[in-house]
């Protein structure tokens, strides 16, 4: 029985690939959570396995809900069932039944802690870093106290940018910052623009609110629908419709090229053309090189960086393109951390009871991270990074950060 | 040879059977119930699990209709765990007879069903796999049964009220004294042993098989069985019982039943009841008829395919019967006294599993009159074991049940949620001569890997536990796979044709199926 509003054809489409599992159990054998934890059974029990018990009234598991969402699962399947989406789908059908905890409902909007940070950053921080504060947020609205949060800053990205000259280019691209670069790194933001325009392009970076992402991850469908709907408006801005869009956040540029649509059902003409012209801003990049117009004017950055791929660019099935691109920087001694998930998955790892659970996940990665102890980490997710950095002290940045110092940023 | 002395002795295990020996035990009558193999491994154990609404017959077979009402009704009380109530749709489809569906709505009334017509949008939003080109759609009360956990909680009721029940035993010879049966001599199909029942009166409730057990005592009851194909899908499709709204043609059935959902079926006549090897082309028949329910159906995964032998009586038709769907879906108790002047015997035939509860009442009316035993039957109110609270089951209880389950308690079957407690429960309740005994009790091996990851598992359990030596686990395995893989074979195409390469690779390539030593 349908329960939720959807796009009934996206939904028939991921549940039918239920019918595509064999059993071989590889999504198992890599899924980082099944690994760490008895509380969330795996993907193929809880994905094509549950679907089957799926009918009527009420959701007949629980355990959906500790799928951290971060797509492995559906990534290494060799036999393309949708298995992250099924997951994704059953845990907002239990969220819908059981009421949307107050945690929840937060942490699904960044826009909202973004704006209410923003006025008063300092006094925000402070609180943000006080352990009894934090101590009282775990009790009472189950943040883990030693979670991860990132912090606010006076000036928004949107703000930069409306003071920022851009010079006139016959060549375009839309930029599609998404939420962390406006509220709490317009640092990254703002060399995305300093790097697109040095390789000759100019950057329309119109209004833009939340692409729903978090709000998904944690089950809220209909909201989530309404913005990723609306954001896929708010990049359509006229005589832009046919310039590629560029995501520095890898997480939201998915949920903009496929997520919305396989996940959520959304379906407009606007977001199935930003679908199509979505870049991760180092796919964009790479492929510029690959045609020979990557400026390649370097200095040397003579720092060793440790790179980690995270979960959702690497759902993109685009490869490591800051890796290949990063490999362009002379002096830059790189490693590779192949580890599968840091555990944070978003929001995942913010709550009380999923907290350890995330810091299990992504013990390897940390241990590989502190045995190297390298300059920096980088990597293109950003809560990927908050974790990163608050598990192992290491600074992380995005690898465009990287890549603009090779440039001679600051 | 042992001899056992009993009131009534049914041979057949399926749910007329069961039926009967729940009805005489429930009256206070001792009874003995034998089968040649597990019970429900016949026709009961091989239909699509439709819990009749009547709406199928309302327009040919009134009769079987209002029978069908009123012992869904019954049931839904009586045996509510064994039923999950899916509700079902009549939908007309723009290729059939638009003037029917008023027929049908008229028929249905005069049945006494529940029935109800509802906007094409609402069946739509009920079933949004549903063909968006129907035009009318009716509401029924069809269900799903579960016929394993019918039969064997009928048995268990019956046991609790002193009945006998002997599984694996097959009747060899029917014990005449002049022109009164007496009972039976059976041969233990295990040990090869042979034992007589001594009955005061007889029962063959042998379905398809009837005709040859009255012949062992020397009478003809002309059953003919009708072949009937069945495909169970991977999925539910569907989580209400779809019935194309036209007069009852093959392939217009979707149920779901448990996990799967099953659509059926043909009819065919046949000369051997064991005739139930499905031909490739009724199955490609089937696929294509529920693309008319819903679109896209031939191209969904098929786990399996089956055929069930339908114990049709052809009655109340004179002359050639043309079409086996002519012949009246109803009952008949017949009287081998009064036909062929052999007393002691009864055999009941005809009827379907939604009807089962009647049958046993019709038979066993007449079994007390015989014995000259008035005794009231109380099956329309007595619940079977595990439906006293009157509640159906539901698909999401298996999954809700594993939720709970110990983190300890290892699932051995993952597509039907089968732990390893659960068969520790059931091999202590009832040895298990065969994995497929453990199939029909747990659904074992009946999901979309039909046995791939847990044959094994079970025959190594039950071997380390030492209830199977090293060669009966090895048999044990061996037959259980290879029957699976008789249904899957017949549908080994697409996704069903990747998990098949898959199995047979661990059995034959890793597991060295056929050479395993015995």
């Amino acid at each position: 029985m349908t329960t939720l509003s959807w796009g009934a054809e996206a939904w028939a489409e991921v549940r039918l690939s239920l019918d595509h599992c064999i059993k071989c159990t590889v999504c198992e054998t890599a899924c980082p959570v099944a690994a760490v934890t008895g509380l969330f059974p795996g993907p193929k029990t809880v994905g094509p396995q549950a679907e089957r018990f799926r009918a009527g009234e009420h959701s007949p598991d629980l355990s959906v809900d500790y799928c951290s969402g971060c797509g492995i699962c559906s990534r290494v399947c060799p036999q393309e069932v949708r298995i992250a989406e099924l997951n994704s789908r059953a845990r907002a059908e239990l969220k819908r039944e059981r009421g949307i905890p107050l945690r929840d409902q937060l942490v699904a909007r960044p826009g909202l802690l973004g704006r209410t940070g923003r006025p008063v950053a300092p006094l925000f921080n402070w609180a943000m870093a006080n352990p009894l504060i934090r101590y009282l947020g775990e009790k009472t609205v189950g943040i883990h106290r030693k979670a991860p949060v990132p912090k606010s800053v006076g000036r928004t990205f949107s703000y930069w940018v409306s003071h920022h000259r851009s010079v006139p280019r016959e060549r375009r691209v839309v930029y599609f910052h998404g939420c962390s670069t406006q509220w709490y790194e317009p640092h990254v933001g703002q060399k995305v623009v300093a790097i697109l325009e040095h390789n000759g392009f100019q950057v329309v970076a119109p209004r833009q609110d939340c692409c729903g992402l978090p709000l998904q991850s944690n089950g809220i469908f209909d909201a989530a629908r309404q913005a990723a709907t609306r954001l896929a408006r708010q990049l359509s801005v006229s005589g832009t419709e046919e310039l590629p869009i560029i995501a520095s956040s890898t997480s939201c540029g998915l949920m903009m090229k496929r997520e919305a649509r396989e996940i959520l059902g959304a379906d407009t003409a606007e977001l199935r053309s930003v679908s199509s012209r979505t870049y991760d801003i180092f796919e964009f990049l790479l492929e510029l090189h690959q045609r020979g117009e990557l400026r390649t004017d370097f200095k040397p950055v003579p720092l060793t960086v440790a790179y980690h791929a995270p979960c959702q660019q690497q759902n993109q099935l685009i490869g490591k393109p800051a890796l290949e691109v990063l490999r362009l920087i002379p002096g830059l001694r790189l490693l590779e951390l192949d580890r599968s998930c840091c555990g944070i998955a978003g929001t995942y790892g913010v709550k009380r009871e999923k907290y350890d659970i995330a810091m299990q996940v992504g013990e390897p990665l940390f241990a590989d991270i502190l045995a190297a102890g390298p300059d920096l980490v980088a990597c293109d997710s950003e809560t990927c990074r908050w974790q990163i950095s608050g598990a192992t002290g290491a600074t992380s940045v995005h690898p465009l950060e990287i890549l603009h110092r090779a440039y001679g940023g600051s | 040879m042992a001899t056992l002395d009993t009131d009534v002795l049914v041979i057949g295990g399926g749910s007329t059977g069961a039926g009967v020996a729940w009805d005489s035990a429930l009256r206070g009558l001792h009874v003995t119930l034998v089968d040649r193999q597990d019970f429900a491994t016949g026709t009961s154990g091989r239909f699509h699990g439709l819990l009749h609404s009547g709406g199928r017959y309302a327009v040919k077979d009134p009769s079987s209709a209002r029978e069908c009402a009123s012992e869904n009704r019954i049931l839904r009380q009586v045996a509510a765990d064994c039923i999950e109530d899916t509700g079902g749709l009549f939908v007309s489809v723009p290729e059939d007879d638009q003037e029917y569906p008023d027929r049908f709505l008229r028929s249905c009334r005069g049945a006494e069903m529940e029935v109800e017509e509802i906007p094409v949008a609402e069946a739509l939003r009920l079933e949004p796999l549903l063909n968006p080109r129907i035009t009318r759609a009716f509401r029924v009360s069809d269900g799903s049964i579960d016929s394993w956990k019918t039969v064997s909680a009928l048995l268990r009721g019956a046991q609790a009220h002193g009945a006998r029940v002997l599984p694996y035993h097959k009747v060899v010879r029917v014990v005449r004294q002049g022109d009164r049966v007496q009972g039976a001599v059976l041969e233990d199909q295990r040990t090869g042993e042979q034992v007589t029942v001594t009955a005061a009166c007889t029962v063959n409730a042998a379905g398809a098989w009837s005709g040859q057990v009255a012949a062992l005592a020397g009478c003809e009851v002309g059953v003919m069985p009708g072949k009937g194909v069945m495909v169970a899908i991977n999925h539910r499709l569907a989580n209400s019982v779809v019935n194309r709204c036209h007069l009852p043609g093959d392939g217009d059935i979707i149920v779901p039943v448990r996990t799967v959902c099953v659509i059926g079926t043909t009819d065919h006549p046949v000369a051997d009841p064991d005739d139930t090897e499905p031909r490739p082309e009724e199955i490609h028949q089937m696929m294509e008829a529920g693309e008319a329910l819903i679109p896209g159906f031939k191209y969904t995964r098929a786990v399996r395919a089956w055929a069930g032998s339908r114990p049709l009586l052809p009655k109340a038709k004179s002359g050639a019967v043309a079409d086996d769907r002519e012949v009246t879906r109803s009952h008949s108790v017949l009287d081998h006294e009064e036909r062929d002047g052999v007393a002691g015997l009864v055999t009941v035939a005809g009827g379907k599993f939604t009807t089962l509860r009647l049958m046993a009442e019709d038979t066993v009316d007449m079994v007390t009159r015989k014995l000259g035993r008035e005794l009231a039957c109380q099956t329309k109110t007595e619940p079977l074991p595990g439906s006293e609270s009157h509640r159906y089951y539901w698909v999401g209880n298996r999954q809700e049940e594993a939720e709970a389950d110990e983190p300890d308690d290892p699932l051995i079957c993952e597509c039907e949620l089968v732990s390893q407690q659960d068969l520790q429960t059931v091999v202590a309740r009832r040895p298990a001569w065969n994995l497929d005994d453990i199939r029909r009790a747990l659904r074992v091996g009946m999901g979309p890997c039909q046995g791939g990851f847990c044959a094994f598992r079970v025959a190594g359990i039950l071997h380390a536990q030492q209830r199977y030596d090293r060669p009966e686990a090895n048999r044990a395995l061996r037959d259980f796979v290879q029957e699976r893989w008789k249904g899957v074979k017949l549908v080994s195409w697409g996704h069903q044709a990747r998990q098949d390469r898959l199995d047979r690779w661990i059995f034959e390539g890793v597991y060295d199926l056929e050479h395993l030593p015995e």
